[in-house]
């Protein structure tokens, strides 16, 4: 640690609570910047392994950060203070804007501005998902998997589970069969 | 509220937990399925809402769980949910600290990542068409799903932007007399 202090539980609780609350819109580009440049718990390399590992699980990918780092400072006690921050303090500012919007959401005025905003949220998820198509390895099985995976839950709403039992182990086979031979 | 629909809540969340690759984002159409078509909790538009407050509060993408366990069973409803989505990943991540952390170059690691990620963006690009099929009711709010996709596409800006903007202009057009 810069200050030479080992790092708490009641720390890792304050930064990821910073976290979740400045997170607006997706946590991913404000946890780099508490966790690497504010708080230096991990180096750019550390953290991007972190998140190499997390990508390969279930799971949203900063609560899954917030698992690995707070045990690897302070065990169970600091995994489960990161989860803690960084759900909390959002989850309290959620059930406000929820409970606000039971409250004044039959006001014409409000149920417009929920109907432009759900209208914004959905483009932002697509907007996401082609920011991180640009971002793939090309290949045949790539575009494959991906085509199979938007068509089997957006036009056949198939269930979840049967998509990732069949399409996960072929696509990993695929990539790994590619892998050998580069 | 029923204790079969906290159970209900509780299993629903537990395994969506588990096959969360890409994170809630992705899983969002099957939450829906879920949600508003296997157990009817609520309606598409009430859950596209519930969709829309989540994305504009800060914090992780994952608490449109809480707050889908809110709106179903209240606060009971609201502590099942995120602690079913939660749990179950969470423990798989911290066991795969403590074994993996040093093996995120081996080749199987790459392996999964490379196979994982087309699966993760054909997962969310599909979450997105979903909330935009259940949000666009009429032209305007076409072009501002198109908008916000255009922002986040090509831009590095904040996207609360794009919300506020279509937020202010869905009022605008209201009290215009224009239907949404």
């Amino acid at each position: 640690m810069p200050d030479g202090r080992a790092v708490t539980p009641r720390d890792l609780f304050a930064g990821f609570a910073r976290i979740g609350l400045l997170g607006f819109g997706g946590v991913a580009a404000v946890a780099r910047h508490v966790i690497v440049e504010e708080r230096r718990w991990l180096d750019d390399r550390d953290y991007a392994a972190v998140l190499g590992v997390g990508q390969v699980l279930p799971g949203a990918n900063t609560v899954n950060a917030a698992a690995m780092i707070g045990d690897r400072f302070c065990g169970v006690r600091g995994a489960i203070a990161a989860i803690l921050g960084l759900m909390a303090a959002p989850l309290a500012v959620l059930i406000a804007v929820a409970a606000l919007y039971d409250q004044f959401g039959d006001l014409p005025d409000a149920a417009a501005a929920l109907k432009g905003a759900a209208a914004a949220a959905a483009g932002l998820v697509i907007g996401t998902a082609l920011k991180m198509a640009r971002n793939l390895t090309p290949g045949v099985g790539a575009i494959l998997a991906g085509l199979a995976a938007f068509a089997a839950a957006a036009v056949f709403a198939l269930p979840l589970i049967w998509t990732v039992a069949l399409l996960a182990p072929a696509s990993i086979a695929a990539a790994a069969y590619v892998g050998r031979r580069a | 509220m029923s204790e079969a629909t906290l159970a209900g809540l509780a299993a629903t969340f537990a395994l969506t937990s588990i096959m969360a690759i890409g994170g809630a984002n992705a899983v969002v159409p099957d939450i829906h399925r879920q949600v508003v078509d296997v157990y009817g909790w609520m309606d598409g538009a009430t859950f596209a809402q519930l969709f829309a407050i989540a994305q504009v509060a800060p914090g992780p993408n994952v608490l449109i769980v809480s707050l889908i366990g809110w709106k179903v069973a209240g606060w009971a409803g609201l502590a099942v949910a995120t602690l079913a989505m939660i749990a179950p990943s969470s423990l798989i991540a911290f066991a795969a600290g403590r074994g993996l952390s040093n093996r995120a170059n081996a080749p199987w690691v790459k392996a999964a990542k490379a196979g994982l990620a087309p699966i993760a963006v054909g997962l969310i690009a599909a979450s997105g068409f979903v909330m935009a099929r259940a949000a666009d009711t009429s032209p305007a709010l076409g072009a501002a799903t198109l908008g916000a996709a255009a922002l986040v596409y090509f831009s590095r800006a904040n996207p609360l932007w794009a919300i506020a903007a279509a937020a202010i202009a869905a009022i605008g057009l209201a009290r215009a007399g224009i239907a949404l």
